[in-house]
């Protein structure tokens, strides 16, 4: 890897901090310990299966919002302020430029979910006073929650690298919807016929599937996982990021910074 | 050799809603700039001098043309780390400090991890950027960010440097620096490149200079060259207010600035002058042949190119 790479990632990092973007851990901090407390009160054995759910659906929406709020900007926003100049007029290739920032944003999600993450297992510690071995489960579902991060940092990255953020973050956003239904728009696919059909089936193909990333129900639930889920999932986020920063990349390439 | 050889490069930007409509940025432009010199280049507003810098840092692509910079082809990413660039009006990462913002630019252009800490400071102290540790750029006036940005230009010790308009935004001690600071450079065996609408900086401080207008190269040539034509006229200044009358029969423009006065004439009624003046008992202060300025040349060049463009429409 690249060492200039890695000095963009780490500048990266360090906007997201000084823009005091970890600072939604408080909110974070404040939404899960309130939860905690009132589900403890009211609730009768379901305590755990309430502060999973909430607590991961909490990390992963909190994520996404980071990932699409700062994933738009991160092009755009260097090329409005012309910063972008005086990193490009050095020996720094356009593409170094573009995965150096990704994998910026990419730390930042993976530090803030760390951080959410501990809060989870102590609002958990909380309300159930031990930990059982389903629980480890837990990890599995953060782990795709990282994975549904890096999609995202990375198709926010390519609306950004060709169009404005107002519309990186509506194509952005509305991507992360469809995704989230991805399973149903497969299952219309397979109801329809002719041409809705192929088009239907070509949506759901394109648009990424985070609803096989979403396992907070079934952990929730202490569902068993089967193992080549992750390898699968694993994969097939690595694959997508891979094909949207490469497409960032090619229309970065070719783009001019007026 | 040649620092710069910019052969036929050009750019066209297709503009409107669908982008169909051409609009001509930079006409064809074959420029030399060779080493070790200082080379002004130089024109109005929206003349087409940034896209040319912007081209040759490989920010914006030429649509067609090509150029060479120290030997190395403009899009060569090696080439980088022998140039500097100060963009116009430069804008930077404002969460950092300047020390944090020349270590990162330091990281990327190379410089060992051992040498930076010791290359921040001194060019920090070489653009006058001191006590400023730990304040964030977002708390430095505008003639700051123009040090800052020079100093991140000449951080990495580069061959070639380009600056975008670098007096703006300074007062007229900060300018008087950086002319020194240009200076420097160019004693120290770098080249210069740098594109201004400020005639007089141009004047003082170039080997050569280039005049674009309207996307077009109207003139070229060394500042010593463009200045030197004597246009068959003296100039005299003289003691006092008061002008002689027969001054006036000369045909002389007199204008009185402070207690002097200044009189341009025929180079012919020279002699005339002077014994106009010593008949009158006025002290002579002044006498010298009337040389074309560079602001002179820059005007005419722009007016001939918009008569041209008249005759032709």
């Amino acid at each position: 890897m690249s060492p200039r790479m890695i000095y963009i990632a780490s500048n990266t990092f360090r906007e997201a901090v000084r823009d005091r973007v970890l600072y939604n851990l408080i909110a974070f901090a404040l939404l899960l310990s309130g939860a905690a407390i009132f589900v403890g009160q009211i609730s009768i054995d379901i305590e755990r299966l309430v502060v999973i759910n909430l607590g991961l659906t909490a990390v992963s929406l909190f994520g996404i919002v980071i990932a699409i709020f700062i994933g738009i900007g991160l092009v755009s926003k260097e090329i409005e302020k012309r910063t972008l100049y005086t990193v490009l007029s050095r020996p720094v290739r356009r593409w170094e430029f573009i995965v150096g920032k990704f994998l910026g944003l990419a730390g930042t999600l993976v530090v803030n979910t760390f951080f959410m993450a501990i809060g989870v297992f102590a609002a958990l510690l909380y309300v159930a006073h031990k930990f059982s071995a389903p629980d480890a489960l837990i990890l599995v579902a953060l782990y795709f929650i990282i994975l549904e991060f890096l999609i995202i940092c990375s198709l926010a990255l390519f609306f950004s690298s060709f169009s404005s953020p107002l519309l990186s973050a509506v194509f952005a956003f509305s991507l992360f919807v469809i995704g989230s239904f991805a399973d149903d728009l497969r299952g219309f696919a397979t109801l329809t016929h002719g041409v809705t059909r192929w088009i239907a089936t070509a949506a759901a193909y394109l648009v990424p599937n985070f609803s096989a990333l979403n396992v907070i129900s079934a952990v929730a639930h202490q569902q068993p996982l089967a193992s080549r889920l992750i390898l699968q999932n694993s994969l097939y986020a690595l694959f997508y990021t891979a094909m949207a920063l490469s497409s960032a990349v090619l229309i970065f390439e070719r783009r001019n910074l007026k | 050799m040649a620092a710069i050889e910019i052969l036929g490069l050009e750019k066209t930007y297709m503009v409107g809603f669908w982008h169909k409509r051409p609009k001509r940025a930079l006409q064809p432009l074959h420029l030399n700039v060779e080493e070790g010199e200082i080379f002004g280049f130089l024109g109005p507003n929206g003349a087409g001098k940034t896209t040319t810098l912007k081209m040759l840092m490989g920010l914006v692509f030429p649509t067609a043309g090509t150029a060479r910079i120290l030997d190395h082809e403009w899009n060569d990413p090696e080439v980088k780390a022998q140039i500097g660039f100060l963009p116009e009006q430069p804008y930077f990462y404002d969460y950092l400090t300047a020390h944090e913002l020349l270590e990162y630019y330091a990281q990327l252009s190379g410089v060992p991890g051992k040498e930076r800490k010791r290359r921040v400071e001194e060019v920090l102290q070489r653009v006058g950027l001191t006590d400023i540790k730990g304040v964030q750029l977002r708390k430095f006036s505008k003639g700051m960010l123009q040090r800052a940005g020079i100093a991140q230009a000449i951080l990495h010790n580069p061959k070639l440097v380009f600056f975008d308009e670098p007096m703006s935004g300074l007062d007229p001690l900060g300018r008087r620096e950086v002319r020194d600071l240009m200076e420097q450079l160019k004693q120290e065996g770098k080249t210069v490149f740098f594109s201004t609408h400020i005639l007089s900086d141009a004047e003082a401080l170039c080997d050569r200079v280039a005049i674009v207008h309207k996307g077009e190269l109207r003139g070229v040539g060394a500042v010593a060259d463009l200045t030197s034509t004597v246009q068959g006229k003296v100039e005299v200044i003289w003691q006092g207010v008061r002008t002689p009358a027969s001054m006036k029969a000369m045909g002389a423009e007199c204008h009185v600035t402070g207690d002097n006065v200044r009189a341009v004439l025929p180079e012919n009624q020279q002699d005339a002058a002077i014994d106009s003046l010593r008949r009158e008992h006025i002290r002579l202060i002044a006498i010298t042949p009337l040389r074309t300025s560079l602001e002179a040349y820059f005007v005419e060049k722009l007016q001939h190119s918009q008569t041209t463009a008249g005759k032709i429409s």
